[in-house]
């Protein structure tokens, strides 16, 4: 039976597969794909759920397929089948099978029909590989693309500004969380010494020694981790780009930020609880931010006058309860919670419309006109400072930007003398001796190797983050990224006696995207010699095609789960070691600006409002 | 617009002017998009807006070619749209220009330049720090019934709710002070303008610029400053108090981001303050446009003036004895079904007038706060008639309660309803069917209640209004109506009123599918007081003393028929005397077949239903379209409409028009002067113009001047709806709504002499605005030599058309053999609206 496992992502994998091949303008077939094997896809499930509960529903554990292997390292993917499963699993395909068969209507005719349906299947991958994940590394698999379907679907209206506008922003915050997850991941690696499995965690006693060995790292993974999920779920101080998500069509912002995707944070949140169950402190966290969260979240969408914003801080809500209650340890409870929102939230999604008219027709039968009453009292004024602290959402949006954000920026100005040639010249000569000295080993001093390796990865950090800060020309940009990617891969081989494979393997994906993708922009670059990064220029509209390569070179670039350089990254931070402060931080930052850099090229450059009116254009505020 | 003075009242005048009038969605009233041009010529008026606010005013020029190449624009046509504009001589170069020649024809619109200084020079996007807030305020204030935590409102209006908030709270809607501190010196709009603009020389084109970065918000706050009981839970604010409180956020955000000190936006740059309504210059392109749009349009008129003059020859058989009259809404969905009525039973006649019947009024549903006006927009009636003497049974669905998005509630909830919403939506796939949740356009009126139509008593005044007619007010208003529909004799016995609604579901639009001569609303109420008044004795009494005998045998039945589920239904079928209860069950059954044909033949444009299937599967389909959440066209609406045809039922008889004509009776022998015809054609340019319009307008930039697609769309405050929740409102019509249209003006053809209906388009200015401006077009038939004249400059000419050999089809094969569309351009989309034929 657990060979079964696999088919649950191999199937939506071939559907989505088949999808690509399919003309956009056979609407039929493209939604009966997705109808017929999520509907096949919940039949197996159904069969399976019920084989694992005649047999006592004992967990099953299923290493399937060990993608790549050294003496110290091993990366593969594993499933994993238990009650969270089980539960996500048959909710998530409800939920995804009655919203396929909705959209196969409702959709009728966009311009995007196709597009939706890729994107739908290719999230429904996502969500199969996460719940059914049997390590972080599977996990991390689905979660990936999870961060991209959510991208394309909240830009699915990519010829508006507001759509990738608020894409890049959930995107970015998405980004961190990410990052907290692989530098969560690299602590386990050295915490545990090995690739750990969801199922080894949950076994008694395995971690009772580690947890005395390590409190520290243990402790700060777990902060990691509740980061991550905050982010995911939308939880305090994340909440505010829950709201911002419902760009897309109204389907998709129920599948996604209704119910599936925003219920993922619980998922990891139960799948690490060994790991914080007997931590107070983490556990007091989690209370304080699900409590917080849901008081707030609540009393925000009290004043919401839009539908779409209502549902989802009312959803934020329930997620917050939810997240003190896996902090107290009711499992089954937030299963059956979750289940009910998750329902709950898609089905107020899809009927949104129709609340004007039931409204509207109750108010004709029922209203009773407000007196305006207007006392002074302190009551009152506390009142009303709740209710503009509401509508301005506890200003928590503008914090987070200040907070995340503008550091970054600061520091992209100051390195603008990188800008000079003098200076590209000495990077370029620093990384010269760097690749000398790997290749002829004891060339520098062993004390200063030390310190370069350090040097480097600053100066990758601080590439990514002009890549990031650079306004005026997408080219230049894109070649900060790559600099930074050397230098990335300098730094670790500096670090250590590195197998060159891992190296090669790291940079495989990486530089046929570069290249291919500066094809990409010299092309744009050649149609009116402007690729400003100041504003939007929606070339996706005439160049359909290259929109489409330079995406998957970004993709491809940012290490995305189709090349070599995913498992190279994993590969990559094996080798840095817990004690490399600096190293980890400069490198994680990193990696959480690169993939903002990257998909702001590609969105300023071809997403957004086209820059020749000669079409309807929409306005920006629209 | 002076730039030199700056004159506040002038320019909040001019704003309210130009910004998109639509009402909240509960009233959706068509209207023409760019009503403030209509002083202009059509297309001075249309490349005019579009110079200034950037709107795309026709079709793309390559759309047009496409339309072209593939035979919808007629060559011949083309030809003779060139010669007529540009001379013969000059037949070739233009023909070469309009077809092949290579023009730029992006838009570079005047709005916005100067206020786009302030990213341009200080790097601040005031549209991303001022607007997410101000809409949220905005929607916040004037919400109608989402939020559950309603705003604390100052009855003295916006601004002094703002303040009243300010000073009564420990928190603040600005960041710094400097704002806050201007709010309570109760500023001008001219005061603030001088910190942020300060020249006076720009100010007028800085408010522009401003309040058309959200032309929905602007549009829609101006619209209930001017009308107050738009909104059911009224709300004071006016477009000075926004712009007041907009240049206050600007002022906070500039603050904010520059420090105190910072100079107005004039002092930093070098551009002179443009006048934003300067004369534009006709251009080479704008001439082609102009010639393309004409031959697109005479592509189509042509083939149907021809076709009425040919069907015009045609003798037809007088109907000897009628076995009944139909009168129906002048709606150009109503042409389709009235030639399957007439299909069904060819012994019937049918007529057409708009939909509220000559009866002007407020109707109060039983236990309702609020009255609905039931007569076209322009009207203020008098009356009201109330729902009397049924329980309403208020249903409610428990999924859509508010309180799912509380703390506690909310927890309950999601435990209780979260599993019953998983099997809600699992019949609404399966089995879709009606629920409280959804508009019914047969819940607008109770079938069984009580009217109070007759007034007993003229003291008998309910808040102004007088509630029901006296018998004079009846006759007036019966013999008005049935004179201008010219049935003042050959009474059948059972003549029906039929109004229309329309059913949809998870519609925030549906409104725009109703009634439009009912303001929006189903016409039930006002073809069911009709038929009352006119089936009164004393009412009778009157007419035939001024010589309109109406048999005691003849009785009116009113009803009310669903475009979009294709169902009827009968009011007060209990009057009816023992032969006509008879005839009605024979005759209900027509209409029943007659829908049956109807629901097949709109089944053509939807690709989800096979036309070609059992009869009775297709009308259960097209039913069940009506109440499907999932359904985003439950119909069509008015798209395809470009013909309104006013005379006797028999020039149009035996015309496959395809659902594309607003068909008016009218019987010019019994109005030789011409006195009844203005009453006619008064309401068809506010009424046909405007919805006519309105669909050019959303078809052409969708994206500008529609709504776009409804897909993402979220409702905002039960008034409106925008994409996102920091987005701007989108007035205008969604692209499902449009997509089949096409782009062209309506045609009204009067069955009368020439001179007749000059005098009559010309007894008004408001009327005569319509036609001399090119917003519509108007051709005469003569009712004796069947010439036709169109109207051009001022006067009628003869028209000779192109074509002249109309063939003759078989409908159910022309509607079983329509392909479905490949895809939603133009050039695809509107390939099926199909020429004029003639059928049996």
């Amino acid at each position: 039976m657990e060979h079964l496992l696999q088919l649950f992502v191999y199937l939506p994998l071939l559907a989505f597969f088949i999808s690509l091949f399919i003309d956009g303008k056979k609407e039929k077939p493209l939604a009966n794909i997705a109808i017929i094997s999520i509907s096949f896809h919940a039949l197996i499930l159904l069969a399976i759920t019920t084989l694992w509960i005649s047999d006592n529903c004992t967990t099953i554990d299923y290493k399937h397929l060990i993608l790549y292997k050294s003496e110290k390292f091993e990366f593969f993917i594993n499933f994993y089948f238990d009650k969270t499963t089980a539960f996500f699993a048959l909710v998530g395909a409800l939920v995804s099978l009655s919203v396929t068969i909705f959209s196969k209507f409702y959709m009728h005719r966009d311009e995007g029909y196709k597009r939706f349906f890729n994107t739908l299947l290719f999230f429904y991958l996502g969500y199969n590989f996460v719940i059914f994940s049997g390590n972080f590394e599977t996990l991390f698999i689905g979660w990936e693309i999870l961060g991209i379907t959510s991208f394309l679907l909240i830009s699915f209206y990519r010829d508006r500004y507001l759509p990738v506008k608020n894409g890049l922003k959930v995107i970015s915050l998405y980004r961190l969380g990410d990052v907290c997850l692989i530098v969560a991941m690299w602590m386990a690696h050295h915490i545990f010494h090995k690739n750990i499995t969801f199922h080894e965690l949950q076994t008694a006693g395995f971690l009772t020694d580690l947890l005395i060995e390590h409190p520290v790292y243990i402790q700060t993974m777990c902060l990691l981790i509740v980061v991550a999920v905050s982010i995911k779920s939308a939880q305090m101080p994340f909440s505010s780009w829950l709201a911002r998500a419902m760009e897309g069509p109204t389907v998709s912002s129920a599948i996604f930020y209704g119910s599936l995707s925003v219920h993922l944070g619980i998922f990891l949140l139960i799948r690490s609880s060994p790991l914080w169950e007997s931590n107070v402190i983490i556990k007091i966290l989690i209370v304080t931010i699900g409590l917080f969260t849901s008081i707030i979240a609540s009393s925000i969408a009290s004043v919401q006058s839009s539908v779409k914003t209502q549902i989802a801080y009312s959803s934020i809500t329930q997620i917050g309860i939810m997240f003190i209650e896996v902090a107290l340890g009711f499992h089954l409870l937030v299963l059956i919670h979750f289940a009910g929102n998750a329902f709950l939230r898609t089905y107020q999604l899809l009927v949104s419309p129709s609340v004007l008219g039931y409204l509207i027709h109750d108010m004709v039968f029922t209203h009773i006109p407000k007196q305006h009453a207007s006392d002074n009292s302190v009551l009152t004024k506390f009142k009303n400072t709740i209710f503009l602290l509401n509508i301005r959402e506890w200003n928590i949006d503008m914090y987070l930007y200040k907070l995340l954000w503008n550091p970054f920026k600061w520091i992209g100005k100051s390195f603008n003398f990188l800008d000079k040639i003098a200076s590209l010249t000495l990077v370029s000569l620093l990384y010269f001796i760097g690749i000398i000295n790997l290749f002829s080993t004891n060339f520098i001093p062993e004390s200063i190797v030390i310190l370069l390796d350090i040097f480097y990865a600053i100066l990758a950090f601080v590439f990514i983050v002009k890549a990031f800060t650079e306004r005026n020309n997408a080219i230049r940009a894109w070649l900060y990224i790559i600099t930074s990617q050397l230098l990335i891969a300098l730094a670790i081989s500096m670090n250590e006696h590195i197998d060159f494979m891992h190296i090669a393997m790291y940079l495989s994906g990486i530089l046929g995207a570069a290249i291919v993708g500066l094809i990409c922009l010299l092309k744009i670059k050649a149609i009116d010699n402007d690729i400003s990064l100041n504003y939007f220029h929606g070339y996706a509209h005439e160049k359909k095609g290259l929109a489409a390569i330079f995406l998957l070179c970004c993709l491809a670039l940012l290490g995305f789960p189709f090349t070599p350089t995913f498992i190279g990254i994993d590969l990559l931070f094996t080798y840095i070691h817990t004690h490399e402060t600096i190293l980890i931080i400069s490198i994680a930052l990193g990696f959480i600006l690169i993939e903002i850099a990257v998909l702001r090229i590609y969105a300023r450059l071809f997403l957004g409002q086209h820059k020749k009116a000669y079409h309807p254009i929409a306005y920006r505020s629209s | 617009m002076e730039n030199a003075k700056f004159d506040e009242h002038h320019i909040l005048h001019e704003l309210k002017h130009y910004l998109p009038s639509q009402t909240p969605l509960k009233d959706f009233i068509h209207h023409n998009s760019l009503h403030a041009f209509q002083n202009l010529k059509f297309y001075d008026a249309i490349f005019k807006a579009s110079k200034i606010f950037g709107y795309q005013a026709t079709l793309q020029l390559d759309e047009f070619r496409k339309l072209y190449q593939t035979g919808r624009i007629n060559d011949a046509i083309l030809d003779r749209i060139i010669i007529e504009r540009k001379g013969i001589l000059n037949l070739q170069k233009w023909k070469h220009f309009v077809l092949n020649e290579q023009y730029d024809d992006s838009t570079t619109p005047r709005i916005g330049l100067l206020r786009s200084e302030w990213k341009s020079k200080y790097k601040i996007s005031l549209d991303n720090l001022v607007q997410p807030l101000l809409f949220r305020v905005l929607a916040s204030y004037l919400d109608q019934g989402i939020s559950m935590w309603e705003f604390p409102l100052d009855k003295n209006g916006f601004l002094a709710t703002i303040k009243a908030l300010e000073k009564h709270s420990y928190s603040s809607l600005f960041k710094t002070n400097r704002a806050k501190k201007l709010l309570f010196e109760n500023p001008s709009i001219t005061n603030l303008l001088e910190i942020i603009v300060g020249d006076e020389k720009y100010y007028n084109q800085y408010l522009f610029d401003q309040q058309f970065s959200h032309r929905g918000w602007s549009g829609m706050v101006a619209t209930v400053e001017e009308k107050p009981d738009t909104l059911f839970d009224t709300r004071i604010i006016s477009l000075n108090d926004l712009i007041i409180f907009e240049l206050l956020l600007e002022i906070d955000a500039l603050n904010d981001k520059l420090g105190k000190k910072w100079n107005p936006i004039t002092h930093a740059i070098n551009q002179q303050p443009l006048d934003l309504f300067a004369e534009v210059l006709t251009t080479e392109l704008h001439d082609v446009l102009k010639i393309f749009q004409d031959a697109f349009e005479w592509s189509y008129y042509d083939v149907v003036l021809s076709g009425i003059q040919i069907n015009n020859k045609i003798n037809k058989s007088k109907i000897s004895t009628k076995s009944f009259q139909a009168i129906f809404c002048i709606d150009e969905r109503e042409c389709s079904i009235r030639r399957n009525v007439e299909t069904a039973d060819s012994n019937c006649e049918t007529l057409g007038c708009p939909g509220f019947f000559g009866v002007e009024f407020y109707f109060q549903p039983q236990g309702a706060k609020f009255y609905d006006k039931l007569c076209p927009a322009p009207v203020t009636p008098n009356y009201l008639i109330k729902e009397l003497n049924v329980e309403r049974e208020h249903l409610h669905e428990a999924l859509y309660t508010r309180k799912a998005h509380t703390f506690l509630a909310g927890y309950v909830s999601t435990f209780l309803l979260g599993f019953w919403s998983a099997v809600r939506l699992l019949q609404h796939l399966f089995k879709p069917k009606m629920s409280p949740a959804i508009a019914n356009a047969f819940s607008h009126m109770h079938k069984e209640a009580t009217l109070t139509i007759e007034n007993k008593n003229v003291d008998d005044i309910e808040n102004g209004l007088q509630i029901g007619f006296t018998i004079d007010e009846m006759s007036i208003r019966v013999e008005n109506l049935l004179k201008g529909i010219g049935l003042i004799k050959e009474f059948a016995p059972i003549i029906y009123v039929v109004g229309h609604g329309s059913s949809s579901a998870n519609n925030p639009h549906h409104g725009a599918h109703d009634c439009g001569a009912c303001s929006g609303r189903p016409g039930s109420v006002n073809a069911r007081v009709f038929a009352h008044m006119a089936n009164h004795p004393k009412v009778r009494e009157q007419l035939s003393k001024n010589g309109i005998y109406i048999p005691e045998t003849t009785q009116f039945i009113g009803a009310l028929h669903d475009t979009a589920a294709d169902q009827i239904e009968y009011y007060d079928e209990s009057i009816l005397n023992d032969s006509n209860k008879i005839a009605h069950q024979k005759n209900s059954l027509s209409f029943e077949y007659a829908l049956d044909l109807n629901a097949k033949e709109r089944s053509r444009r939807f690709s989800s239903i096979n036309t070609k299937q059992d009869i009775k599967k297709v009308r259960k389909a097209i039913l069940d379209r009506s109440v499907s959440l999932f359904e985003p066209r439950p119909e069509l609406g008015h798209g395809t409409n470009t013909l309104c045809i006013v005379g006797e039922r028999k020039i149009t008889k035996g015309l496959f028009l395809d659902r594309r004509a607003f068909l008016n009776s009218y019987n010019y022998k019994t109005d030789l002067n011409g006195d009844l015809l203005i009453g006619v054609m008064r309401p068809l340019g506010p009424v046909c113009g405007g919805i006519n319009l309105e669909y050019y307008f959303s078809r052409v930039d969708n994206q500008k001047l529609g709504a776009g697609t409804k897909l993402p769309h979220n409702v905002m405050g039960l008034f409106g709806v925008a994409n996102s929740s920091d987005g701007d409102l989108r007035p205008g019509l969604p692209w499902q709504m449009i997509e089949v249209h096409d782009p062209v003006r309506l045609l009204i053809i009067v069955e009368h002499f020439p001179e007749i209906v000059l005098k009559t388009i010309q007894s008004s200015p408001e009327m005569y605005e319509w036609f001399i401006n090119e917003w519509v077009h108007v051709a005469a038939i003569h009712p004796e030599t069947n010439e036709i004249f169109y109207f051009k400059d001022g006067a009628f000419n003869l028209y000779q058309p192109f074509e002249n050999n109309i063939s003759t089809k078989d409908i159910h094969a022309l509607i079983e053999d329509a392909k479905e569309m490949e895809t939603n351009n133009i050039v695809h989309a509107t390939q099926e609206n199909l020429p004029v034929y003639l059928h049996k």
